[in-house]
């Protein structure tokens, strides 16, 4: 197996096979109520409670197209660059499942409100497109619980028209840690337009994996599987990293592979077949006769042009131009929107270089220790600010510094009360460092008499105490200028 | 007053705002007489007593500025109606209460009116001749043993029979139309769009249309102002300048242009149309408009269009009914199971025809050689009446090509059956108002109706040129209460 990281090839005798995976994402759309009806979308609440009759399906109830899902899909659209259709239709996808009550789910097939468009990878050979083939918009179902009864199986429609964004890319990813990296690029962009919340643990974002393998050289794509509702990239990775050495292995034995619907079973690690393709549901798509098609104008696409925030790949062209950050110091900072918020936030006011090391450094090391996002840090942006700014204006050391954070990291103290308080500012008048100094010179003559003579190695060793009698607190650099001078 | 059911809405109106009758007097003599005729099996659901409490209530405190002012009045079950049962003539929903109200019989009840009970209709409105009905066949009060027409059969009955003043439809075919033909009726399908869906049992969503059914067109004008109105609620429901339709309601008509479509001169049509239609152009004349020939070349298509469309719509929309939610349920041994018992048992046999073939037309390697095609020729029916209103402002056709049949007549023959809505479906295709009206009778004494059938948005238009036909016509309904014991 190859270790570069672009490329995933799969050894067997005296071939070599690359994966081609293509992800049809479904991103739930950031909004207050849901596609079709005004209930709720809060998560977590109480089974039911956030079902109109519109989502429940009750006889004479009619969709009505929430227009703010709407402008959030162009958003998204915009983000990754793509073309936006003016005008796109909604069709009814049918098929009988006790969680989707309408007896089928309003989406769009032939003309989805979103064209082609692309996202950049920032890979480690560097960047790589992906082409994006649609979005469209289209509802949630409900969700059967099969697990709270031995014979009955309960249903819970909260989510049940609920909107969601399936973003197709094109069948550009060639490992699991290109999806990786496409997934958390999408979720970035989609974050930064606040169209989606990615959160994967409570099912915001989600992918059908669509895998199949070739020989590496060959133009031709194999036959795909298609790893239905993965909820973790992880699971992804791992979940293709299985189906693609299943396909080869069938492929050295002499098999063809069947086009079919497999399931990733997270507790063996493995996907099993779920449906064949002449299982295949034929859903009898026809555009729905309870919506007229969707049109929206120039100005209406152009005016939400106009909210559309510095999105990743420009912010970081900003920070390398502007602040002179290394690239993988500005992917870094740029991978999610709030990050960079409170990078921007303390370079504010403070040295962009210290501030760059200690976020990247200290700070995201401190968070990931205490399992905290960027938004719950227990350090504002501002007191950050002013840690840097003491270091930079000598009041404290570097290595104070880290003892001051850490105490920022307990509370969201000042760090000019922490040194106050405990009296950790840095001593700087020569006077009195010429003082502890000459102490520690002839607390030590025997050492001062060989570092004369030659052993130079001793230089540190008086630093060192010297550090150590100010208890931390002496400026290391004139420390070291008045040892020379008195030694 | 001795004989309230037998007068008109617009005089019922006019006598309770000049308090020489009270709500509770006009309820009270329409719930009589409909209870004296359950053998019309018009209602399927009646909520009498609830309508004698509210006419009461009504004549504590009369409103009586509004436009149908303590009117009692019963609507065909396809309407959900908050806290009484509504069942679209199907097992399926025989025991479903909507916790909500339709748009349109909101706007009835706002204007005073009072819930008398629920009509019987084809099931799901999937019927000419109201014997898909779970409830069983409705009487047409004209003759023992003839349908009413149908879907909206309990109402024809119903209005026909004087157990309501007035009364609402839906039309989808002709299901207004058609049953208004058949009872010695006035029926108006209002444009697409003009009456909200909302709340409203769904069969085919690009065709369902409510409209009002009443004794003369005077009567139709003044529901059709108070049921159609814009409704945000129903995407389809389209924003135009509606007219006072029962104000503005003229029978000056002179110089209006009505056209006579060659194409609807079908084989076999009995020459009793025929001359009805004659006679019907000549009334035209009567009434100073002026007879134009035109062509509607794709009409033959209509019929077939209709029944790959309809049933296409009804397939996914009569999918919810699935036993999981609401309604009936057949217990099963597992999911699929259940569907399987739930559908089959509370389907009945018309209603699991549309979807088969719905469910056909749309399937994958058949939907572009018959749905596709179907919404292309739907198309080119609608170019036909764009093309025809370029030259005349309303088009004369009969109703239907026959009288009202026996039931049991053609319940073994559903193409014959389907044959029905011949001169109806097209309106229908292309969007259009058409209205009913009585223009004489058969050789058996069976009501004949004329068609008229207007421009988009003209309701008006074809209301003022019925108008003023009716008078002409001078129609006499022969009604002999052979039902009452």
């Amino acid at each position: 197996m190859s270790n570069n990281k672009s490329e995933y090839l799969i050894n067997r005798h005296d071939n070599q096979y690359e994966v081609v995976i293509g992800l049809e994402v479904h991103a739930q759309v950031t909004s207050e109520s849901k596609l079709f009806s005004t209930s709720a979308t809060k998560f977590g609440a109480e089974p039911n409670t956030q079902v109109s009759l519109v989502d429940a399906a009750f006889p004479g109830m009619l969709p009505v197209i929430n227009e703010y899902c709407v402008k959030q899909a162009i958003k998204t659209g915009i983000g990754l660059k793509a073309k936006i259709n003016k005008r796109s239709v909604f069709d009814r996808k049918n098929y009988f499942y006790a969680d989707l009550p309408q007896g089928y789910q309003i989406s769009q097939f032939k003309d989805p409100i979103v064209g082609e468009g692309k996202v950049i990878l920032d890979m480690p050979e560097g960047q790589k497109e992906v082409g994006i083939e649609r979005l469209h918009l289209e509802q949630d179902a409900g969700k059967s619980i099969h697990d709270l009864d031995p014979k009955n199986t309960f249903v819970d429609l909260n989510r049940s028209g609920v909107a969601l964004m399936e973003i197709v890319s094109k069948p550009d990813l060639r490992s699991p840690d290109e999806v990786n990296a496409y997934i958390k690029k999408l979720r970035s962009i989609m974050r930064y337009l606040g169209t989606c919340d990615g959160n994967m643990q409570e099912g915001s974002l989600r992918a059908d994996v669509n895998v199949s393998v070739r020989k590496k050289g060959s133009k031709e794509f194999g036959t795909r599987c298609e790893i239905k509702n993965v909820n973790s990239i992880k699971f992804m990775q791992m979940a293709i990293e299985y189906e693609a050495n299943r396909q080869v292995d069938l492929i050295e034995d002499g098999q063809t592979i069947d086009q079919e619907t497999r399931l990733f079973d997270t507790k063996n690690n493995e996907t099993r077949s779920m449906r064949s393709k002449e299982d295949a549901h034929d859903y009898r798509y026809f555009p729905d006769p309870d919506l007229l098609p969707l049109e929206v104008s120039d100005d209406f696409i152009e005016n939400l042009k106009s909210e559309i925030p510095e999105l990743p790949d420009e912010k970081k062209k900003r920070f390398i131009e502007k602040f002179k950050l290394s690239p993988y110091e500005a992917n870094i900072l740029v991978s999610d929107i709030e990050t960079s918020n409170y990078f921007e936030n303390v370079i504010k006011k403070s040295d962009v270089k210290l501030a760059t090391n200690w976020i990247i450094g200290e700070l995201f090391a401190a968070l990931n220790e205490k399992n905290l996002e960027i938004t719950e840090s227990p350090i504002s942006a501002g007191n950050l600010s002013k840690l840097i700014n003491l270091i930079k204006d000598g009041t404290i050391s570097g290595k104070i510094a880290k003892t001051v954070f850490e105490q920022m990291m307990e509370g969201d103290k000042d760090p000019k009360k922490i040194v106050e308080e405990k009296g950790l500012k840095q001593e700087s008048d020569p006077k009195a460092l010429e003082v502890l100094i000459d102490k520690v010179i002839d607390d030590n003559r025997d050492k001062a008499t060989e570092y004369k003579s030659g052993k130079v190695k001793l230089f540190g060793f008086f630093v060192g105490q010297v550090m150590k009698v100010s208890g931390g607190k002496a400026n290391p650099q004139l420390v070291n200028e008045i040892l020379k001078k008195k030694l | 007053m001795s004989d309230i059911t037998k007068q008109s809405l617009s005089e019922l109106v006019e006598n309770i705002k000049g308090k020489k009758l009270s709500s509770s007097e006009v309820t009270k003599a329409f719930v009589e007489r409909s209870e004296k005729s359950k053998e019309l099996n018009a209602y399927i659901t009646e909520d009498y007593a609830n309508a004698l409490n509210k006419a009461k209530k009504f004549d504590e405190k009369p409103n009586l500025d509004l436009k149908l002012p303590g009117i009692p009045m019963a609507v065909k079950d396809l309407f959900c109606t908050r806290d009484l049962r509504t069942t679209a003539g199907s097992k399926i929903l025989n025991n479903f209460v909507p916790t909500y109200e339709s748009t349109v019989t909101q706007n009835i009840w706002n204007e005073g009116a009072i819930l008398m009970g629920k009509l019987n209709c084809d099931e799901f409105a999937m019927g000419s001749s109201n014997e898909t009905s779970f409830f069983g066949n409705v009487q047409n009060p004209i003759d023992k043993n003839l349908v009413p027409g149908g879907s909206s059969g309990g109402s024809s009955s119903a209005v026909a029979a004087q157990l309501t003043p007035i009364t609402i439809g839906t039309d989808t075919g002709g299901s207004i139309r058609q049953p208004a033909s058949f009872t010695g009726t006035v029926g108006l399908k209002p444009t697409y769009g003009s009456c909200s869906r909302y709340g409203i049992v769904a069969f085919a969503s690009s065709l369902d249309q409510a409209g009002p059914m009443a004794q003369n067109v005077k009567d139709c004008a003044l529901l059709q102002e108070v049921i159609s109105t814009y409704d945000e609620k129903d995407s389809t429901s389209i924003d135009f300048k509606r007219n006072k339709y029962s104000k503005e309601l003229t029978k000056d008509i002179k110089g209006k242009k009505i056209g006579i479509p060659k194409e609807y001169r079908v084989d076999g049509m009995p020459k009793e149309i025929e001359d009805l239609w004659k006679k019907g152009i000549e009334y035209a004349k009567d009434c100073g408009a002026e007879i134009i020939d035109i062509s509607l070349p794709h009409t033959n298509y209509a019929l077939p269009t209709y029944y790959i469309v309809a049933p296409a719509e009804a397939s996914s929309n009569l999918a919810r009914y699935d036993g999981v939610k609401y309604g009936f349920r057949a217990e099963g041994e597992n999911l699929i199971d259940m569907y399987e018992k739930t559908r089959s048992e509370g389907f009945g046999a018309e209603v699991q025809r549309r979807i088969m073939i719905g469910t056909y037309v749309l399937s994958s390697g058949y939907y572009d050689a018959y749905y596709l095609k179907a919404q292309k020729v739907r198309k080119l029916i609608k170019n036909d009446f764009d093309d025809a209103y370029k030259k005349v402002d309303a088009i004369l056709t009969p109703s239907t090509p026959s009288s009202a049949f026996k039931i049991g007549e053609k319940t073994n023959d559903p193409v014959s059956m389907y044959l029905n809505d011949i001169f109806t479906v097209p309106v229908n295709l292309a969007g259009l108002p058409g209205i009913s009206i009585p223009a004489g009778h058969d050789a058996k004494g069976y009501p004949l109706g004329l068609q008229i059938i207007g421009k988009a948005f003209d309701e008006q238009n074809i209301l003022n040129i019925a108008y003023a036909m009716e008078e002409k016509i001078d129609f006499k309904n022969n009604i002999t209460d052979w039902w009452i014991k």
